[in-house]
């Protein structure tokens, strides 16, 4: 039986690092030295025991639990990088149309001194934040706001950086009677009109649609345990077998692990992340990430904005796999 | 629908209707205006000139990247079908004489869904509208992007949408007529982005298929939800055109979006 969260696959984890806790607070009371000792001997041995039970639990993670682990709460989210990366960030918000936008944030921001757009999707913390961000699930004006930033990034030759954190684009009917297609694939094709670099990072989930809406970029990089599908696991096993809850069973039939996309040449880059995956040691994950971003913006920098568009077309011209056999007869 | 039969019941008012006058009517109910789905052949008959059609990439089949289960019998029993590699038939045409690129989906291949095959033919016939300085008529229907092709299907979209900017920049217009069902991925990829939009009327055309909704909670619902007149009441298309005037509305329009291109040529 597969585990169904992050927290319930680490929960063994858990309860050593608890017991570890316990084990380091009665240390730290115990007054007689002798007795102190062995209970510092045994922490250490306990500590051994757990690092090796962290590698080994993440060791050859299987499909469905990089799921998981892309979905988990304290993974480090879009403003987390932000933070992190840039310099000088201001959030630039609303569509000029009518409407806002939670589920996607953006704005200019320095990058190594340079300025730079970032445009991604923000998940929330606790309920309420969940609630804001419409859990990450933009709504047609996210997607428009995307294309404003775009056009900015554009105007004042700025390279586009792209944080991929989704489940979906918003389902409802609100974001059906607003277009959200259209604000899709308008988003798609404004990438593709850009003469500045793109880079978007999957660094969660790469849901869909919604995720393709904000990463037709020059580069596309993932993290070690994100993922990136064309319909989430759930609801694939919804329509497959009419049973959401063998989302274990499609997640490995969907091959949407980094290591699968890049197997079929989608992606550009796996960034790796530290043991026990990127929310165990944020600072090492941003590090790697940054140096990343850089690597790629400097490759990208020396071309032309003519190269830079026809890069791109020519990148995503090639996705596809197909035989080529003699035409079919009726 | 067996064709054979002397008469047959509409799907939708379930009244009995006469094959001959089924087939006169184009598939139409004469009853209620209930625009039954038809093959991508029948479509290129009914809609541009007679044997001007010239199929092209016939030669692309779907492989199975991802071994995913039970796809490759899902493809032969559709190859079987439709007597066709994919949903999707391209080529070369001629509407009341003037030359188009076209692509035409059936949904009775595996729901009309796209894979990489769909996805090139798609991407073929904007680049041979841009590059050959025709119009780009593309006729949807679609459940969305293949399932069975993961990731390889999603990048579709940004592949045939990034063949759209090239029609723009070729100059070249771009017709989308969206049929009985055209949803999700097909929907927000290159469907939504054509320079003119019409649809059949009361096609299905909704980002989230019903099952996606109901999960994600969607309950109440206005009662033209997803439907060609929901997109036309919200700004989303251009014009609802019956069956019987789609020939003389897409005349007109290549006659009048694509007037430089025939100037050109003349
Ligand atoms: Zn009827």
């Amino acid at each position: 039986m597969s585990a169904m969260d992050h927290n319930s696959w680490e929960s063994e984890l858990r309860e050593l690092e608890t017991f570890i806790a316990n084990a380091k607070e009665r240390s730290r009371k115990e007054q007689n030295e002798s007795d102190k000792a062995l209970l510092e001997d045994q922490i250490l041995k306990l500590e051994e025991g757990r690092d090796k039970y962290l590698k080994a639990l993440y060791t050859n993670v299987g499909d469905w639990e990089k799921v998981l682990i892309a979905r988990a709460q304290k993974r480090p989210y879009t403003q987390d990088y932000i933070t992190a990366l840039f310099q000088d960030f201001v959030e630039l918000q609303g569509d000029r149309n009518g409407f806002a936008d939670n589920a996607i944030i953006g704005g200019p921001a320095l990058f190594e001194g340079k300025p730079v757009m970032i445009v991604g999707h923000q998940k929330g913390r606790n309920i309420s934040e969940r609630q804001f961000r419409n859990f990450a699930m933009a709504k047609p004006e996210g997607y428009r706001k995307a294309i404003r930033l775009f056009e900015m990034a554009e105007r004042f030759n700025m390279p586009v950086i792209s944080f991929v954190d989704t489940p979906a684009a918003d389902p409802g009917v609100e974001s059906e009677s607003r277009g959200i297609s259209e604000a899709i694939a308008a988003s798609i094709m404004k990438m593709f009109e850009l003469s500045v670099p793109t880079v978007a990072v999957v660094i969660g989930e790469g849901g869909s649609g919604g995720a393709i809406g904000i990463a037709a970029s020059s580069r596309v990089l993932m993290l070690q345990y994100s993922v990136y599908s064309v319909i989430p696991p759930e609801g694939c096993a919804a329509i497959l077998w009419r049973m959401p809850e063998r989302g274990p069973e499609a997640a490995r039939a969907l091959k949407l692990t980094a290591q699968q996309a890049q197997s079929f040449g989608l992606i550009d880059e796996i960034l790796p992340e530290p043991i026990g995956s990127a929310q165990r040691s944020p600072i090492e994950m941003f590090a790697t990430v940054k140096e990343a971003i850089a690597k790629h913006l400097g490759e990208l920098e020396v071309l032309t904005p003519d190269q830079v568009r026809e890069a791109r077309f020519a990148k995503f011209r090639k996705m596809g796999q197909f035989d080529t056999v003699a035409p079919a007869k009726k | 629908m067996k064709q054979s039969e002397a008469f047959l019941q509409c799907q939708s008012c379930k009244k009995i209707i006469f094959s001959v006058d089924f087939e006169q009517n184009l598939r139409v109910c004469p009853y209620c205006g209930h625009h039954h789905r038809i093959s991508a052949e029948t479509r290129i008959q009914w809609t541009f000139d007679e044997d001007s059609f010239e199929e092209t990439d016939t030669d692309l089949r779907s492989g199975n990247p991802l071994d995913f289960p039970d796809y490759i019998d899902k493809l032969r029993t559709a190859e079987q079908k439709t007597g066709k590699f994919d949903s999707i038939t391209g080529g070369r045409a001629k509407l009341s004489g003037m030359p188009v690129s076209i692509a035409v989906a059936d949904f009775g291949f595996m729901g009309g869904s796209m894979g990489s095959v769909a996805g090139e033919k798609i991407t073929r016939c904007l680049e041979r509208a841009a590059n050959e300085g025709m119009p780009a008529i593309i006729f949807c229907a679609s459940g969305g992007a293949r399932m069975q092709e993961g990731l390889l299907s999603l990048m579709q979209m940004a592949k045939t949408t990034a063949a759209v900017q090239q029609c723009r920049e070729a100059g070249v217009p771009y017709i989308a007529v969206f049929t009985d069902p055209t949803m999700a991925g097909v929907l927000a990829s290159y469907a939504s982005v054509a320079d003119v939009i019409v649809a059949e009327p009361k096609a299905l055309v909704g980002f989230a298929g019903a099952r996606v909704s109901k999960q994600a909670g969607v309950s109440k619902v206005p009662d033209d939800f997803q439907t060609a007149e929901f997109c036309l009441k919200h700004g989303m298309i251009d014009a609802i055109v019956p069956r019987k005037e789609m020939r003389a509305t897409l005349t007109s329009l290549v006659k009048t979006l694509g007037g430089h291109l025939l100037e050109v040529k003349a």
